[in-house]
């Protein structure tokens, strides 16, 4: 892998372990119980900090009141909010910062309390925004499973792709969270009913919440949050753990335009631009964590980022292939439990950098062998409207 | 107590606006740049393909087809939960736009097909009409 960038590594991570605080802890609050965590992970302190990225979701000027509340005083300041795929957008930025010199040590965090808050995320109507492309849509009704759920419908229309097929990555991604305590718990704490390994039988016979998408092809809502320190290689060298290299990173919108292909995402856009930064190809990646909102989110962005062709999606994820134990298959997939079964507080990207560093480390509940490549793929905003893709491919030292 | 409302569009939102005050006569409108000859949609001020901000107001036959569709069968919305079963579905009219509606007057929203032809039925409201679309 010759003239690969290794000039920013992720040296500390950390997941709030509780997925329902009951009220008791602000986004706030989490955010900084995972930095301090994070650091702690590290080897760092907070004045080792001088990059600060935060998705501005604790309301305006996020930047400036964040940076008090930490008590830092970052010398690069960064509040790009994507949805779920702002901390894919957030680690590119502080691998650029740090490669310019600008930064040593970057710090993301994430906290939400959807969960204690009771948001209908998923099947609330959407609120008519003044945004002029909200001010078109509010009227119809449309609820955010139903908008990935018309992804779905035109995958299975032009491509044949089945509810079967769809199912196999719940039923992957139940696997991992089955092997994940925190994730046990997650599913405990917020009553799931009947918490064990599925089939694809369960998938597709459990309720339907917006055609074709069944309940178990939904994300969880969850309280949560974590952090992810970022450092330059002076820094990562004497940090506590093997520093992860962040190779490549490619970032894209797509929106609904007239005569436009619903069923490819800006996945298609934002990885081949990180692959060719990385200088790798996705037959070599030991682990995808992708984005899963809905099943269809993960499907599509298998075939965007280039595991299969545009429309072999259902036949290439079949079989079983996306397990933890089947590395000759390909990459395993969410091997933390996803946002399926284990953390979905709203915009869980963050995760997706959490848990692929802990595979590239070995310190996986689900661990791929001598995993040594792994891509982070966030996906913000709604897949069939408008949204915002972030690729991060990763490396172990 | 009134009963819940269908959410609408602010006619005050200025992008918009003139496309909401059109569908007060039951037009269903779009752009074209009279430069390059994009079909421009949602309305904006500006074409997205050239530099030109001359654009031509057209009304749209109101005719199309599901490009695709979900049926809802969950919703908290509170004007919205007492209508599941029901039909959203992005549109491609007949002049090119893609616009998001319900699908009303069906017995069996399941039943509908992508490919289907629809047309559009106006819900009338004090300040504009909602182009909802209905099978043809």
């Amino acid at each position: 892998m010759a003239g690969q960038s290794r000039d920013a590594a992720i040296v500390g991570i950390h997941e709030f372990a509780s997925r329902d605080v009951e009220g008791a802890l602000s986004p706030l609050q989490i955010k900084a119980e995972s930095a301090a965590a994070a650091l702690a992970d590290a080897g760092l302190r907070w004045g080792d900090v001088d990059a600060l990225y935060d998705a501005g979701d604790g309301g305006g000027m996020s930047g400036l009141t964040i940076s008090e509340y930490f008590g830092l005083k970052p010398n690069i300041i960064d509040t790009t909010n994507v949805g779920g795929s702002s901390y894919e957008l957030h680690a590119a930025h502080a691998k650029q910062a740090i490669a310019a010199g600008k930064a040593r040590v970057a710090l993301l965090t994430y906290g939400s309390t959807a969960h204690s808050n009771a948001r209908a995320i998923g099947v609330g109507g959407r609120g008519g925004g003044v945004h002029p492309a909200d001010n078109m849509d509010s009227f119809a009704g449309m609820t955010l499973v139903a908008n990935y759920a018309m992804v779905a419908h035109r995958h299975m229309h032009e491509y044949g792709t089945t509810s079967e097929q769809l199912a196999e990555i719940s039923v992957a991604t139940r696997l991992h969270a089955m092997r994940n305590p925190e994730a046990v718990k997650a599913m405990e704490d917020l009553e799931f009913l009947d918490i064990r390994e599925t089939t694809i039988d369960d998938v597709v016979n459990s309720r339907m919440i917006a055609d074709p998408l069944h309940l178990l092809e939904c994300c969880m809502i969850s309280d949560g949050g974590g952090a992810v320190v970022i450092a330059a290689p002076e820094v990562a060298r004497d940090c506590r753990n093997k520093p992860v290299w962040i190779l490549g990173c490619g970032e894209a919108t797509k929106y609904s335009e007239i005569g436009g292909d619903i069923t490819t995402s800006a996945a298609a856009q934002s990885a081949p631009v990180a692959f060719a930064e990385a200088g790798v190809t996705p037959a070599e990646l030991d682990i995808a964590m992708i984005y899963d909102s809905f099943s269809i989110t993960v499907l599509t962005i298998l075939e965007d980022v280039g595991f299969c062709s545009k429309g072999e999606g259902g036949a290439w994820v079949a079989g079983g292939r996306l397990r933890f134990d089947r590395p000759d298959d390909g990459p395993a997939l969410n091997t933390d439990g996803g946002g399926l079964s284990s953390n979905h507080p709203g915009m869980r990207g963050i995760f997706l950098l959490i848990e692929a560093t802990r595979q590239l480390r070995g310190e996986s509940c689900s661990q791929v062998a001598g995993a040594k490549l792994a891509i982070a793929h966030g996906n913000g905003g709604m897949l069939g409207s408008r949204h915002c893709a972030g690729s991060v491919i990763l490396g172990g030292d | 107590m009134t009963d819940p409302q269908r959410p609408l569009p602010k006619t005050h939102e200025l992008d918009t606006k003139a496309f909401w005050a059109a569908t007060k006569n039951e037009e269903l409108t779009y752009q074209q740049c009279d430069d390059c000859d994009t079909v421009i949609f949602y309305p904006r001020r500006h074409c997205t393909n050239c530099l030109g901000n001359s654009l031509t107001v057209h009304t749209a036959s109101g005719r199309g087809t599901i490009y695709t569709y979900s049926v809802v069968r969950q919703s908290y919305h509170p004007f919205f939960r007492p209508r599941v079963p029901y039909a959203v579905a992005w549109i491609d009219l007949d002049e090119g736009p893609r616009l998001l509606s319900e699908i009303v007057d069906v017995e069996d929203p399941g039943s509908l097909e992508i490919g289907q032809r629809v047309k559009v039925s106006w819900e009338a409201h004090d300040e504009l009409a909602v182009p909802l679309f209905t099978p043809e």
